[in-house]
């Protein structure tokens, strides 16, 4: 007798180790989407610049001729108020929303995994002092927090990156320190420490390699708000002044001629959210791949 | 008289990424009211598949049923679709689990989890319920957790009145077991499957949860499958034994006659690995070699390869049961040279 | 229990003490010159001096702080230099609002995405599941500014079904402050048309808020449910014969939110602080568009007191979620 049984929604999926390994290719495919999605983003970081079809717009020449032109062949985003070309503007644009991103995530990550390893490492009233400022920093609203420094240390791409740079880190922070406590009672860790390391060794050699992955795979998942950040200081006019494209300000110029001209707004906000979905898709398979424990 | 539970010629294999398995390799046992039967075997021999497939909770796939019956009162119960298997579920067929922690819910007062076993065992016979058939849900849940406080009592649950407005956590293991117990009892099952039920246990409090389930068995005139891997657990409080080897029963019988004349080498070398009091001091017996490797397990007699009295023969078909005694049968091919082959 | 959230109310006087110190640094050593752009372009070097005077921004810091921690004990968070009126004041009439569209946000993200966790967990590795796991990480990748000009473009603009933004037309008179909800005011007022109106309002904003909280608290509702329907008791259940229906609205879902609730609570405070950019693309009269008003002006007394605020709003939100968990989950015990 042949009795095929009903899947049953409540199945325990311990047991259906192939349909986990065909969910993790469906991952990874989507991953590999993220991917390609990404590496066009950075393709753009590198050449649109070089790549615009108008790149005299870029430089901020304006064409008043050709002004709100609804999208054609010839301007296939059309052309906002000034004549320029939207599709141009927004592909120089990328340079700054990736390297701004990559600056806030860098710096970010730097100033958190110096603070969580001495913190983690030093123990005592240090990283109590360290841990309660992270806190802190963590009860401040981020955006509200570097809009403040941004407006403060005054318009720049500089000032910008370092303003959400400094609501950016404590993330970092508590992940590194709890992975240096980790490490901290790791047998290796004993072991190094027994025969004699200093505990600088220790901590550069043994430990904080370590907290590397995780710290890789919050970057990456990380990139993604980042980017969002960058554009939303530049959507309430804080950040990069124009001429120079900006993904937010070119955004938020928009408004002001929508609905008719409302084709303006679509490049850049369609260009925000490729970059972001790319990124938050190449940062959930990393997860999968580099740090299987935070599998959800 | 129909049997209580019949499984005929049960086979369940199981599919992985090295091959299929077939875990259990025709399993034949028939349960009668009023008996208590213990299934017994080492880890992984296939005991607790076989008290699942009985309830259907075998997940589905891997697990595919190639041949055989299981039979309640008659019925085949594998053609049945699993929203038919709930009606039988907890109303006909009670289970209990290992690990009285993690069984029950921990966010639920013990009560609510009670009653809602009551009322869907209800769902399929009303006499269950002390209140008219077409009673208003609130009657009825309150009729449900009158009976939620009896059975409670019935497990020797002191204060259940009270005690149904607790939170599992606020047991002890063993009252939780009891909880667990009265959950299972609750619908008034004719069958019930209790999965190493006292393992997690305390030995005292062992005993006790023993006794409570043997009471039952006399109050209610049921049928118990008592998974277990503790010989000493069946000596204790089975009327009837199957031990199981991988994926087949090795012999059956009755408690007195399978642990006083044993007469498979399986059942014979699990016996002797019990400690007795005339144990030496290190002398510890344990079984050589393992549980073989089931997707391509050795042919004919599967114990053979471990088997000190394997002879060319054994290793040519599965043996089939022979008849060694009333009610006792053992699948040996040397079954009955056995008695002989051991004073030799 | 209380004793619990008394401590922990206690614990907010040191969270205070440092946002104020934070607050302060940043508005008061980086460089900037909010009085001179609070005094126009034309002031003299007189005028802004006497401006300076005038607010105290003309002493030390240390003075200044002083100053600004003896007023927060009477409630005092203030003055701003750009609308010359009591932070405390401005906040009171703004907050409200913020509120109001972060309530609403939230329970339209839980209502749907609690829900959906559960059904996509039951469904795990269908269709479906796959679809709804692209889908939330889209719209978690969606920009808030980007999807309520979008929502603005077709439902305000092209559809012309609803408002395009504020919270009631000009010519409406609110509600008396009750609440300071208009939808829950002029309901409490009896007044049906104003409630609608409010409610219109809302709505644009609202979803705007909403799309990933609601992705993000589907995506932890469908892992925890999955957890939890590997769980013991959940083989018991269905061992004993209650329907697949029932064991998952009730028994499961009951424990996969207790793990859901922490997420929601974070989510919370950082919709708070994550309302700037909304409110600006709705002109919502809250504290996020008060803040950026501020900031861009270096007005930095309101800026302080909307950081004092939302952080403080956050842990309020957090030890109401703690309560709240107790409540799901018995065994957890207030220590």
């Amino acid at each position: 007798m042949t009795d095929t049984l009903s899947t049953d929604a409540l199945t325990p999926p311990k047991y259906d180790k192939l349909r986990r390994a065909f969910f993790r290719f469906r991952q990874s495919k989507l991953s590999l989407l993220g991917g390609v999605l990404v590496a066009l983003v950075l393709f753009f970081t590198a050449f649109g610049t070089v790549l615009a079809p108008y790149p005299e717009h870029i430089a901020g020449g304006v064409d008043t001729a050709n002004r709100f032109i609804a999208p054609t062949w010839a301007h296939p985003f059309g052309t906002n108020e000034l004549g320029q070309d939207v599709l141009s503007l927004v592909m120089a644009g990328t340079t700054v929303s990736v390297l701004a991103g990559f600056g806030v995530v860098m710096i970010g990550s730097i100033i958190g995994t110096i603070v969580g390893a001495v913190a983690g490492f030093a123990g005592g009233w240090v990283d109590e002092v360290l841990m309660r400022l992270t806190d802190l920093t963590l009860t401040i609203p981020g955006l509200i927090l570097a809009m403040a420094i941004a407006a403060a240390l005054g318009p720049g791409f500089g000032n910008m990156v370092i303003a959400i740079s400094l609501s950016w880190w404590p993330g970092y922070a508590r992940l590194v320190r709890g992975e240096v406590l980790a490490a901290r009672e790791e047998v290796y860790v004993t072991a190094a420490r027994a025969i004699g390391a200093t505990p600088q060794r220790i901590l550069f050699r043994h430990i904080l390699p370590n907290t590397v992955s995780p710290i890789i795979v919050k970057m990456s998942l990380d990139m993604g708000f980042a980017i969002l950040t960058v554009a939303g200081l530049g959507f309430i006019g804080i950040g990069v002044r124009p001429p120079t494209p900006e993904w937010g300000t070119l955004l938020s110029i928009s408004r002001s001629y929508m609905p008719d001209y409302w084709w303006t707004a679509m490049a850049p906000g369609m260009a925000m959210f490729v970059a972001v979905f790319g990124f938050n898709l190449l940062g959930d398979g990393l997860r999968d791949v580099l740090d299987p424990k935070a599998r959800r | 008289m129909t049997a209580l539970l019949e499984i005929r010629d049960l086979h369940l294999s199981m599919s992985s990424y090295e091959g299929s398995a077939d875990v259990l390799n025709g399993i034949n046992l028939t349960v009668n009211r009023g008996e208590i039967w213990g299934l017994v075997g080492e880890s992984g021999c296939g005991k607790s598949l076989t008290g699942l497939s009985v309830s259907r909770l075998a997940p589905s796939p891997p697990a595919h049923y190639s041949k055989g019956q299981i039979l309640l009162e008659g019925r085949d119960l594998l053609p049945l679709t699993q929203r038919e298997m709930q009606k039988l579920r907890g109303k006909r067929i009670g289970m209990i689990f290992q690990d009285p922690t993690t069984n029950l819910n921990p966010a639920f007062r013990i009560g609510e989890q009670l009653t809602d076993v009551a009322l869907a065992a209800a769902a399929q016979d009303d006499t269950i319920l002390d209140c008219p058939a077409h009673s208003s849900n609130r009657t009825r849940r309150a009729a449900a957790w009158s009976l939620a406080v009896e059975m409670l009592e019935k497990v020797g649950i002191p204060n259940a009145q009270s005690r149904l407005a607790s939170y599992p956590h606020e047991f002890s293991g063993g009252m939780r077991q009891r909880v667990l117990i009265a959950m299972a009892m609750i619908g008034r099952p004719d069958l019930l499957i209790a999965d190493e039920p006292t393992t997690a246990l305390d030995v005292s409090v062992q005993a006790q949860i023993l006794k409570q389930i043997k009471a039952n068995v006399a109050e209610y005139d049921m049928g118990v499958v008592l998974i277990t891997h503790n010989l000493g657990v069946v000596a204790q409080t089975c009327s009837h034994v199957a031990v199981m080897y991988a994926g087949n029963i090795v012999e059956n019988g009755p408690v007195a006659a399978v642990i006083g004349n044993p007469v498979h080498p399986y059942t014979r070398a699990l016996l002797s690995a019990i400690p007795t009091k005339d144990t030496k001091r290190g002398a510890l017996k344990g079984l050589a070699g393992a549980v073989p490797n089931l997707i391509n397990p050795p042919p004919g007699c599967r114990f053979a390869p471990r088997c000190a009295f394997a002879q060319p023969a054994c290793t040519k078909a599965t043996p089939p049961p022979e008849t060694v005694g009333p009610n006792h049968s053992a699948a040996c091919i040397r079954a009955a040279e056995m008695e002989a082959l051991i004073h030799a | 229990m209380l004793q619990f959230i008394l401590r922990r109310l206690l614990m907010l006087i040191p969270v205070i003490i440092g946002l104020t110190i934070i607050m302060f640094a940043i508005a008061r050593l980086l460089p900037g010159d909010p009085v001179g752009l609070a005094a126009g372009p034309n002031a003299t070097q007189a005028e802004i001096a006497a401006l300076a005077a005038e607010y105290g921004l003309d002493q030390p810091i240390w003075v200044q702080y002083w100053h600004y921690v003896t007023g927060l004990l009477h409630g005092d968070l203030g003055t701003s230099l750009l609308t010359r009126r009591p932070v405390a004041t401005d906040i009171a009439a703004y907050l409200p609002a913020t509120l109001e569209l972060v309530l609403a946000a939230m329970a339209i993200a839980i209502v749907i995405g609690i829900p959906l966790g559960l059904v996509t967990a039951v469904w795990r590795n269908k269709w479906p599941d796959y679809l709804s796991q692209i889908a939330a990480i889209g719209a978690i990748s969606m920009p808030r500014f980007f999807l309520g000009l979008l929502l603005q473009l077709c439902f305000a603009m092209w559809l012309m079904w609803l408002p395009l933004g504020g919270r009631l037309p000009i010519i409406v008179i609110p509600p008396p402050t009750i609440t300071g909800f208009l939808t829950i005011d002029s309901l409490l007022a009896g007044e049906w048309s104003t409630f609608t109106l409010a409610l219109r309002h809302l709505a644009l904003p609202a979803i705007a808020m909403s799309l990933s909280p609601l992705a993000t608290i589907m995506r932890m509702m469908r892992s925890s449910t999955i957890e939890v329907m590997q769980q013991d008791y959940v083989m018991t259940a269905r061992a004993l014969g209650l329907a697949p229906r029932l064991i998952i609205t009730k028994y499961v879902a009951r424990n996969a939110v207790s793990a859901t609730l922490t997420v929601i609570g974070l989510y919370f405070g950082w919709l708070l602080g994550g309302t700037v950019l909304v409110e600006t693309v709705f002109d919502w009269p809250g504290l996020g568009l008060y803040a950026t008003k501020a900031i861009v002006s270096q007005d930095m007394m309101p800026v302080i007191g909307v950081a004092l605020v939302i952080g403080l709003m956050f842990v309020i939100a957090n030890l109401i979620i703690d309560v709240l968990y107790g409540i799901i989950n018995p065994k957890v015990r207030y220590s």
